[in-house]
């Protein structure tokens, strides 16, 4: 135990990088694995685009789990609602994401994305409020509400909007790739990857740089604590969870559009990626959940190319290879 | 000497198990009070009640001439009630500066009242921008304590400051909380240290099976060994 006039400056805190370092030692190992250098590539920025989409969708529910312990399996319902929300924009004015003028398509698009997370995200106020405050510490009761939530919001938007996949096109000026020696790189990659990092900063800059970050951090540290200090988290968590399903909107336009179709079962297998994200993430961790976004995109790519029959179980194995090197997930900020 | 804060028959259960079973008690303005007892006796759960951080099921707890146990642990903390949990509690993600930044609510960090603080605790001035989780066992608890006093509190309720500390620092912290005690502040101490009780407490209150068995003054109990050895098991004169 060192005194209180010690002398000696603590030792700095290790970063700890092996988790950042993990996707860029995948990737590398891949290259003599794949052969093909512009094969590498490709699936290397697909990994990246997918990553940052699942990302976005995830980055939300990781903050939800680790702020309050609420076990969201509705989360979902926030990516198909923003997705079919898109639609109503978009629809309208095809002509316009058919234009040749990037400016026309972003014109269109901008607002499309805008409304679809004002609306997931009102969405998120209405469940906060109706389906998980009654359930606050109660996980079974949490699985059961959301779930049910989640059926009843796809049903609904099959009423509305009938049980036909929707074609969602992309706009022109998005198509086709950038050519880069023999390497092809899809315009629409960039865009996600680039939304994708800018959220990222954005969320660090929040969390780190103002007041309402240092809240978030220290309530899913210990939210007990931040209460005794006088705030109410109660409000806090609530805007965490509208932002995670404003983001979770914008994911699901995002995916629409790199799949071209919404449907409103399109989040089934999405959840399963994303939970698995928020799991080897580590709860609450926007950083931990960012390197497993990516991670999680990279074996379903790269798994996808050299071994097709472990494409479905791939990610599972991903899971409980990093859990058995850290149970607590790549960064563990909570205790649970 | 009137009562900042006072429980009148306040019963506790948590889940099944009846833990507090009608508190009486008074904390005296500007006082130091100490709650002493064997471990299991109620003492968190008394102060946790306090906080709000367990619900009182039956009972009234009244701060300043206000019920307040019905009220939310962020009402009951902005009615200027600092909290010093056992565990600490420190936010050690964040730095030294993040977790006072925090607990200074109502707006910037005072530069008097910080340097008031570095006075006790230099090393938190050294460690300012050193995530708290990196810090010693002693200087974590420097930190929680720093948390609780950053801005002017009514009531302090602290829970076993020195358990597991160097007695060094345990030497410091009683001095640190002695001068908060100087500057007019009222405390709720809960302490398994005897000589620490000894040398802040002015009123003792001692705890078994979730009932106030004994109240008086401290300097009363430190100088009847029997009485230490009936309420506490043992006596102040084995405990130095």
């Amino acid at each position: 135990m060192s005194d209180i006039a010690a002398t000696d400056p603590l030792p700095k805190p290790k970063r700890d990088l092996a988790p950042i370092l993990l996707p860029v030692a995948l990737a590398l190992l891949m290259i003599p694995l794949i052969g093909s250098t512009s094969s590498w590539l490709t699936l290397t920025v697909a990994s990246l685009a997918m990553g940052m989409m699942i990302f976005i969708m995830a980055s939300g529910l990781t903050l939800v789990f680790g702020l309050m312990d609420v076990l969201n399996f509705g989360h979902g319902a926030f990516i198909a609602v923003g997705a079919y929300v898109a639609t109503l924009v978009l629809a309208p004015f095809a002509a316009s994401i058919q234009a040749d003028s990037l400016w026309m398509n972003l014109a269109v698009l901008a607002p499309a994305a805008l409304l679809s997370m004002a609306v997931s995200g009102a969405l998120g106020l209405v469940v906060e409020r109706v389906l998980i405050l009654p359930v606050y510490g109660q996980h079974l009761k949490q699985i059961l509400m959301t779930t049910g939530g989640l059926i009843v919001a796809e049903q609904t938007l099959y009423a509305l909007w009938g049980p036909q996949i929707i074609p969602m096109p992309l706009p022109t000026s998005l198509r086709g790739s950038f050519i880069l020696g023999d390497v092809a790189i899809a315009k629409y990659r960039v865009l996600a990857m680039l939304i994708g990092l800018a959220i990222f900063i954005a969320i660090q800059l929040v969390l780190n740089r103002s007041k309402v970050g240092l809240l978030i951090r220290a309530g899913v540290e210990n939210r007990e604590m931040v209460e005794a200090l006088g705030y109410r988290i109660r409000r806090l968590f609530l805007g965490v969870f509208m932002t995670g399903s404003a983001l979770a909107g914008l994911g699901g336009v995002m995916w629409a559009l790199y799949r071209e179709q919404v449907h409103a079962s399109m989040s089934d297998d999405l959840t399963v990626l994303i939970f698995i994200v928020v799991i080897i993430g580590g709860l609450g961790s926007i950083g931990g959940c960012f390197i497993g976004a990516i991670l999680v995109a990279m074996v379903a790519n790269y798994g996808g190319f050299l071994v097709p029959k472990l494409a479905l179980v791939s990610n599972i194995l991903l899971m409980v290879a990093i859990l058995m090197w850290r149970p607590r997930g790549l960064y563990a900020v909570t205790s649970r | 000497m009137t009562d900042l804060l006072k429980l009148s028959g306040v019963h506790t259960h948590i889940g099944r198990y009846h833990i507090l079973q009608g508190i009486d008690l008074a904390v005296p303005q500007g006082q130091v009070t100490m709650l002493l007892g064997r471990n299991g006796a109620g003492k968190t759960t008394t102060l946790r009640t306090i906080m709000g951080l367990w619900q009182a099921s039956k009972g009234q707890i009244i701060l300043a001439g206000e019920r307040i146990e019905s009220l939310a642990t962020p009402d009951i903390a902005r009615r200027g009630v600092g909290y010093v949990p056992e565990s600490m509690a420190v936010f050690s993600d964040l730095t030294v500066k993040e977790n006072l930044v925090l607990a200074a609510r109502d707006g910037p960090l005072d530069d008097a009242q910080l340097d008031w603080i570095f006075g006790f605790f230099p090393a938190l001035r050294r460690f300012w921008l050193s995530r708290a989780g990196s810090l010693s066992g002693g200087q974590k608890q420097m930190l929680s304590i720093a948390r609780a006093i950053i801005e002017p509190r009514k009531l302090l309720l602290v829970d076993e400051p020195t358990k597991g500390l160097a007695p060094a620092i345990v030497m410091a912290l009683i001095e640190c909380l002695k001068e908060i005690k100087r500057k007019g502040a009222t405390i709720l101490l809960v302490e398994q240290n005897f000589f620490a009780a000894r040398e802040l407490g002015d009123n003792v209150l001692v705890m078994d099976n979730g009932t106030i068995v004994h109240r008086g003054e401290m300097a009363a109990l430190a100088a009847d060994v029997p009485l230490q050895e009936r309420m506490l098991g043992l006596s102040l004169e084995a405990h130095q």
